[in-house]
């Protein structure tokens, strides 16, 4: 007997039953299929402008920084952010299209380039899958056109989120994806993201930056 | 890792003269608990939500081979691969040849208990494989070769000064050669140097919080957001999780996400939550070109169906231990092995046998604090009091307080005999007290008497025979 | 009749005393047996009681247990209530009582019978009697330690500060971490006096830090406990168990104090 066949066999006999059969499976089979949502706190089941701030609350409380803007404000606010921060004008971009049309060519002056991140990139600019009011976090899906590692490796991370990519709750979120990868796919790394890297390993105290980004500038963008 | 278990009593004692331990602790059972307390005021729903985790833990566990299989599927169709251990031996076995097989020298490891319950690092390095903790707490004791003391703050029980000098005496070598005093360069420095680890490492291994059925993902919270280099920039993802990980759905996982990191740190969500299925897709820029996933069972499928079930619901957020009085006084180390507090003297037991573990249960008052405070609302103390029950059983427990135990039932089953023992040592005990009202030391009683007086009774008799005296009703 | 100052009139009310109470500190159970009886209940007090079991339960003695519950049950049945002044052998009798009987079912339903008529005193002049207890005095700055199985098994937190608001001259302090733990846990005290120790020490720091001069709890266990550590310290703390202080029964000396 195979090691796979004898935890299974194990499981069932304290269980007391064999192979999951007849109503239970379909039961359970049917319980995958639909997934049905459990409950959903009331916090994000607002009005569609006060998600948007109870969004910009928990980003916020949790040392992100946020801002709101049109869409033709998107490259200037991100040139200001990096100045205000003493950053420089530079940064390493996702290679998605959507982020095409932010207007960088008027800002020659802010230097960008589009793939993976190397040890010299100092920030990133990344679009998001989703934003979660509920507690002001951050959807970001793998693919060709977001690697992984730009969440991770530069210090500052200025993502650009659309306003309609802000939902209420993560079940809204799942909806996305389901709709977007298909039933029961999900694409290599779904990352959910809540402010910028912490630790409270030495003493319990909060730092910043343990190993992601030490900074989080996240601009909602109306259209 | 080698279990002190047995030597329980000693641990206690090393531990109350720890006065570095005794200062982390101090910060520790105050503000785990306050920031806990706050994130629950902010969620109404949250007593709701508990039990609804419980219940899906439970349904979880009851279709346990199920979502195992179905897990397995969906990670198979994505190239990805499953392997089943049956005991801790099997896991090392398997990681080990899985590293071998990718000619790794380094494996950049993100924080698990499961790879701490197999002794994995330990294999590892025996192989001449170099696994790098990167959770900065692990890294911190990995440096001091000392096991966690706590499941989600491994390096809870040190000091910033002691941190100071680890990360002098070890990093001196690499050019950091200043002493460092403030916590926020010590995390900055621990951060380079663990970056350049990231990168040469072959191998990532994690564990997992959860893993879902639905879409064959598994998947990490952290704050740091070490897993997830972990698991993005080696070319190889090894996943160690043990069976009773396995979940339904994303709904699912929202809930018990919602309760989790709440009850662990206080925070509405932890700052970095990843869902990883299968290997990097054609076209992906980045990630693991294979993943795996290892699945352990070391001993918990035969507590499926016993009394003792409950304890699988567990999803490690340390809240018992956080608010333990016990966990409080001595810390994670006393404990002997690698879970402490509450649910580790329901666990080790389990995993490491009665007769290592048997202190383990037994130290406790029953307060109840773990189970009000337990996400899934495993029922602590009833099961403390199972493994109790079993020690009995076996005659296991102290040929002293087995012989004390037989005395006391023997006259609290006879009321009559009962009422004339308890009027003597009324008596006697009141006599000799009247004086100063209590004793300083007392024959049998030097245990309590160790630290603390022992009041004397009041003078006048037992109740019962002063009710009967007055004449009181008695049916 | 029933009036709002003798709500409990008509009622047999049967008191299990506890074993402390019956060895160290029978002035408990006469306070207990006046509060009843001044809410107007008759108050029984069943000869064949001894202990609820505790030590053997939890010392995984559940043999010894289930013959000291099944003596309890025969005792006490046929009475409206069961009241005790103890939340620990209270939560035995109403929590763990019925659980011991799982695989017997007629004495699963006798145990559940007698569990859903016992109260913890105050939670039971409170929430089931609503009674206004005679009007008392006592001149004393009080802080109260919330017993473990009285707070988390039955609920008793808001009842016994409700009462001692209605005592004229008390006045309550609240100490940091009155929920938790003191350290005595029955047996635990004996087999770990060391960790029982520390955990003693923060309580003791807790209620000090209060500056209140006297202490209070439900459970007499836990009483004994802290007063024995607040006498070794030499700090000058009163402790006595809150009926006492409800029922106006203060002239006795505190636990732990000499008779004058």
């Amino acid at each position: 007997m195979n090691a796979r066949e004898q935890m299974l066999g194990a499981i069932r006999r304290g269980l007391r039953r064999g192979e999951l059969a007849g109503e239970a499976r379909a039961a359970a089979e049917t319980r995958l299929a639909e997934h049905p949502v459990n409950i959903v706190p009331k916090r994000s089941q607002i009005p569609r402008e006060r998600q948007i701030d109870l969004f910009e609350e928990g980003a916020k409380a949790v040392h992100a920084t946020v801002a709101r803007v049109a869409s033709t404000e998107v490259a200037s606010a991100v040139t200001d952010y990096l100045a205000a921060n003493n950053l420089p004008a530079a940064a390493v971009m996702a290679p998605d299209p959507a982020l095409d049309r932010y207007g960088w060519k008027d800002r020659p002056m802010l230097e960008i380039r589009r793939g993976l991140p190397v040890d010299a990139d100092r920030v990133a600019i990344t679009g998001a899958f989703a934003g979660v009011a509920e507690t002001g976090t951050l959807i970001f899906t793998s693919g060709p056109d977001h690697p992984t590692s730009l969440n991770l490796l530069p210090e500052t991370h200025v993502v650009i989120l659309r306003e309609d990519d802000l939902v209420g709750a993560y079940e809204e979120v799942f909806a996305r994806l389901r709709a977007r990868y298909g039933e029961g796919s999900m694409p290599r790394t779904v990352n959910t993201v809540t402010g910028p890297s912490r630790t409270a390993d030495v003493e319990q105290q909060l730092e910043l930056g343990a190993h992601g980004p030490r900074r989080m500038h996240i601009l909602i963008v109306r259209d | 890792m080698k279990s002190t278990a047995h030597a329980f009593k000693d641990n206690v004692g090393e531990a109350l003269r720890d006065t570095n331990l005794q200062q982390s602790l101090s910060i520790m059972k105050v503000g785990f608990v306050e920031r806990r307390r706050g994130a629950v005021e902010r969620m109404p729903e949250f007593e709701a939500l508990r039990d609804r985790a419980r219940d899906i833990k439970n349904h979880a566990l009851a279709h346990l081979d199920f979502y195992l299989e179905r897990f397995e599927q969906k990670v198979l169709a994505l190239g990805g691969h499953v392997h089943w251990a049956p005991t801790a031996e099997d896991a090392r076995r398997i990681v080990l040849d899985l590293c071998q097989q990718a000619n790794a020298r380094t494996v950049a490891k993100s924080k698990s208990m499961i790879a701490e319950e197999i002794g994995l690092n330990e294999h590892l390095e025996a192989h001449g494989i170099a696994p790098i903790e990167t959770d900065l707490g692990e890294y911190i004791i990995q440096l001091r070769q000392e096991p966690p003391s706590h499941i989600i703050a491994p390096a809870v029980h040190l000091t910033k000064d002691q941190v100071a000098d680890t990360f002098h005496e070890h990093h001196s070598k690499l050019g950091f050669t200043r002493r460092l005093t403030e916590r926020n360069d010590l995390v900055a420095e621990a951060r380079h140097v663990l970056r350049q680890k990231f990168q040469q490492a072959d191998v990532g291994i994690t564990g997992a919080n959860f893993l879902v059925a639905e879409t064959g993902s598994s998947m990490l919270v952290t704050n740091e957001g070490n897993a997830d280099l972990s698991n993005t920039l080696p070319k190889t993802h090894i996943v160690i999780a043990s069976i009773e990980k396995v979940i339904p759905t994303l709904e699912d996982a929202a809930t018990l996400l919602r309760v989790l990191a709440r009850s662990a740190t206080g925070q509405e969500w932890s700052s970095y939550t990843t869902f990883n299925t299968g290997p990097k897709r054609s076209g992906d820029p980045d990630g693991p070109q294979a993943y795996h996933v290892v699945l352990l069972d070391n001993g918990r499928s035969n507590v499926l169906g016993s009394e003792m079930q409950d304890m699988l619901r567990c999803i490690r957020c340390g809240a018992c231990m956080n608010h333990c009085p016990v966990y409080g006084a001595i810390g994670g180390h006393a404990y002997g092995w690698v879970y402490p507090g509450p649910i580790g003297a329901v666990l080790d037991p389990q995993l490491l046998g009665l007769e290592e573990a048997g202190n383990l249960p037994n130290a406790s008052t029953f307060c109840g604090r773990c189970e009000s405070v337990c996400p899934v609302r495993i029922p602590l103390p009833k099961l403390m009091r199972h493994w109790r029950e079993r020690e009995f059983e076996h005659h296991l427990t102290p040929p002293t307080v087995r012989k004390a135990l037989g005395l006391w039932a023997f006259l609290a089953k006879r009321p009559k005999l009962y009422r004339a023992a308890t009027g003597i040592a009324n008596r006697a005990l009141a006599l000799f007290g009247r004086a100063e009202g209590r004793y300083d030391a007392l024959p049998l009683a030097g245990g309590w008497t160790r630290h603390r007086d022992m009041p004397a009774p009041q003078a006048g008799g037992t109740f019962h025979a002063q009710w009967k005296a007055r004449g009181g009703a008695t049916r | 009749m029933r009036s709002p100052t003798r709500p409990g009139t008509g009622l047999d009310v049967a008191l299990f005393v506890t074993c402390l109470v019956d060895m160290f500190r029978p002035s408990v159970g006469f306070a207990a047996a006046k509060l009843l009886e001044d809410a107007g209940c008759r108050v029984v007090v069943p000869d064949a009681q001894t202990c609820c079991g505790q030590p053997g339960y939890n010392s995984g003695d559940r043999a010894d247990a289930i013959a000291i519950a099944r003596q309890v049950i025969e005792a006490f049945e046929g009475y409206d209530y069961v009241v005790v002044p103890s939340g620990s052998c209270g939560g035995m009798i109403s929590h763990h009582y019925p659980a011991l009987f799982a695989d017997e079912p007629a004495m699963k339903a006798r145990a559940e019978k007698l569990a859903s008529r016992t109260h913890e005193l105050t939670g039971f002049l409170v929430d089931v009697l609503g009674v206004a207890p005679t009007p008392t005095r006592c001149d004393a700055t009080v802080t109260y330690h919330d017993s473990c199985s009285g707070l988390r098994e039955l609920g008793v937190k808001a009842q016994p500060r409700q009462l001692l608001a209605g005592v004229e001259g008390v006045k309550l302090v609240e100490m940091t971490g009155a929920e938790i733990c003191c350290g005595f846990g029955g047996t635990f005290c004996v087999k770990y006096p060391d960790i029982s120790n520390a955990m003693l020490d923060d309580k003791v720091a807790d209620i000090a830090a209060t500056g209140a001069g006297t202490l209070l709890a439900g459970d007499l266990g836990c009483l004994l406990n802290m007063a024995g550590k607040l006498q070794r310290e030499g700090r000058p703390v009163k402790v006595r168990h809150v009926a006492e202080v409800i029922a106006g029964m203060t002239d006795e000396p505190a636990i732990g104090e000499p008779a004058p």
